[in-house]
């Protein structure tokens, strides 16, 4: 039963570290300098993507790369609610409204979309991108006139406390998700999608749904980004970097675990930040080597690594993982 | 009434017929196997009626309903599970996940977690596999998947049960198991389609039996008319002069 799982330490020792940490980091802007508030809010913002990158396709097997587009009309959702001549709404309630735009083009995307397989769904979805950006780009420059927006500013603390607590909100339905029906439903598609059709999933309604949850973390985090960036046009919102680099940061941190996911968002766009600000010319070549390295010896990523070690110290452990490899 | 009957069903792949204008019933609580040389059309028949294909045209009814049109997972619900000619078990997920899978979705009324595990744990003791629940799908024997298969298609708590080629790339032993098994399925009250090439298999496990070549019925009857009748034999071993060769 799913309860032994709450009550053995394979979950109580994780449950402590994430409590320390995220006390570690709400009391951040206390004792944080500015430079690493605005470094852990970009930080976060990828783990946010990565997340619900991995909550989606990690377990459906469907490679989307979609996640600029919803990541996007957040952006844009805020930049037009958000404009530097005033707010026109709340920020909280604007970063709701990012999240539940994404989502909502997402579930209708997905309902139009996902009964393509494989490289087709992953074709389409970098298109969607390329003409969600081109549409953006019409629309500015033949209806509305405007050639890039501003954004109003916000207080960073605060912008770091939304990303703070959509990320909480992210890995938090991430982890019920895995654990609930819905989540083993998405891994048995993941698995072998006919089979689990004739067994009695609905794959369309569970494919869907889960897309439509994901893209609303994507959004929201977009909503809020949007304040930091401060400078918006469709080229800033819809940068096909952000549908790339969350498919390598879970690579990297590996998806077998909840945590996988986080530490490779987190390890990689902190060397991102540290690169790209200490060797800006040679830092997408860096990045090319960690992440040869990191698919030749690493296969199942940093989880697959640390797990490698834990099993090592256990001298043959239990092999309690058997479902999550 | 049979539980689920066929009016001219048909599929075209291209130019192809691949099932045409069969008309079949299967009755309740009987095992009726479909036989037939390769690419006689028996698997597109069973994708046919577990709507993973659509028939056109044709219908086909379950318990006396229309179900055409349905999609799987309806049909699945409805009481109509099936297995797969190449096994198609969730491979990383844990032999117990795999037929609790099938209690949790397959059921016309839904079932709580604590009945869904119980009736995994037990549909896993009836195919005799509850020494293996926590070990990986992919990591059994083919004829161990094909228990599985089986396993989790009961969970789903089917009225029928369509098995294909349950018995293929099995040992001796594995067959003659397959067999009670199949038995022991309709002592539980399952009607039991199955498509089969094992002859040893069919000829003593099946009621009746229906007989496709190019997607044509052109023979139905017990085990022992079809293995006398002179149609049959001559689509399998072929005309007088082709024998041999």
């Amino acid at each position: 039963m799913d309860t032994a799982r709450f009550t053995s330490k394979g979950f109580l020792i994780p449950g402590i570290i994430g409590l320390v940490i995220l006390a570690g980091l709400a009391t951040l802007p206390l004792y944080g300098s500015l430079y690493n508030v605005v470094l852990v809010t970009t930080i976060l913002m990828y783990a946010i993507l990565t997340v619900s990158w991995v909550m989606f396709s990690g377990s459906s097997g469907y490679l989307s790369l979609a996640t600029a587009t919803f990541f996007g009309i957040g952006i844009y959702i805020s930049t037009l609610l958000l404009p530097n001549t005033g707010a026109l709404l709340p920020l909280l309630v604007v970063v709701l409204i990012g999240g539940l735009g994404s989502s909502i083009i997402a579930l209708g995307v997905g309902a139009l979309t996902l009964r393509l397989r494989g490289i087709y769904f992953a074709v389409f979805t970098f298109g969607l991108v390329i003409l969600v950006l081109e549409l953006f780009n019409w629309w500015e420059h033949s209806v509305s006139h405007i050639r890039g927006r501003f954004v109003m500013l916000v207080d960073n603390d605060i912008i770091y406390f939304i990303m703070l607590g959509i990320f909480v909100a992210t890995v938090l339905t991430y982890y019920f998700l895995q654990r609930s029906k819905f989540g083993l439903a998405l891994r048995s598609i993941g698995e072998n999608e006919e089979a689990a059709a004739h067994i009695g999933v609905n794959v369309t309604m569970v494919k869907v749904i889960t897309f439509g949850i994901s893209a609303f973390f994507m959004g929201a985090a977009g909503a809020i980004w949007a304040t930091k960036l401060t400078y918006i046009d469709p080229y800033v919102a819809y940068s096909v970097n952000y549908s790339f680099l969350p498919v390598l940061m879970a690579i990297f941190g590996g998806m077998g675990q909840i945590y996988g996911p986080v530490i490779g968002a987190v390890i990689f766009a902190y060397l991102q930040e540290k690169f790209q600000t200490e060797f800006p010319y040679y830092y997408m070549l860096s990045f090319g080597i960690i992440l040869i390295v990191a698919i030749l010896y690493l296969p199942n990523g940093l989880v697959g690594l640390i797990q490698k070690i834990a099993q090592r110290l256990r001298k043959g452990g239990t092999g309690e993982e058997y479902a999550d490899t | 009434m049979p539980i689920l009957e066929g009016e001219g069903v048909t599929k075209y792949f291209g130019g192809l017929a691949a099932v045409l204008n069969v008309d079949f019933a299967v009755e309740q609580g009987e095992v009726y196997g479909l036989i037939g040389p390769n690419g006689a059309g028996k698997t597109t028949l069973f994708n046919l009626i577990s709507a993973a294909l659509v028939p056109k045209p044709g219908i086909i009814k379950f318990k006396g309903v229309n179900i055409t049109g349905k999609k799987p997972y309806q049909i699945c619900r409805m009481g109509i599970a099936r297995t797969f000619q190449t096994v198609k078990v969730f491979g990383n997920l844990p032999v117990f996940e795999n037929a609790r899978l099938g209690a949790l979705f397959g059921t016309s009324t839904g079932m709580s977690a604590t009945d869904a595990a119980k009736e995994a744990a037990d549909l896993l003791d009836f195919v005799g596999l509850s020494a293996m629940s926590a070990t990986p799908a992919k990591d059994l024997t083919l004829a161990n998947q094909k228990r599985l298969e089986v396993a989790r298609a009961l969970a789903t708590k089917p009225e029928i049960l369509m098995l294909d080629e349950m018995m293929a790339g099995l040992n001796a032993t594995e067959i003659a198991q397959g067999t009670e098994l199949v038995n022991s399925i309709r002592d539980k009250g399952i009607t039991v389609f199955m498509i089969e090439h094992v002859m040893k298999a069919i000829m003593s496990v099946c009621d009746r039996i229906m007989v496709l070549h190019h997607g044509e019925k052109i023979a139905e009857g017990t085990p022992q008319e079809i293995a006398s009748s002179k149609k049959v034999v001559e689509v399998y071993l072929g005309e007088q002069d082709d024998a041999g060769s």
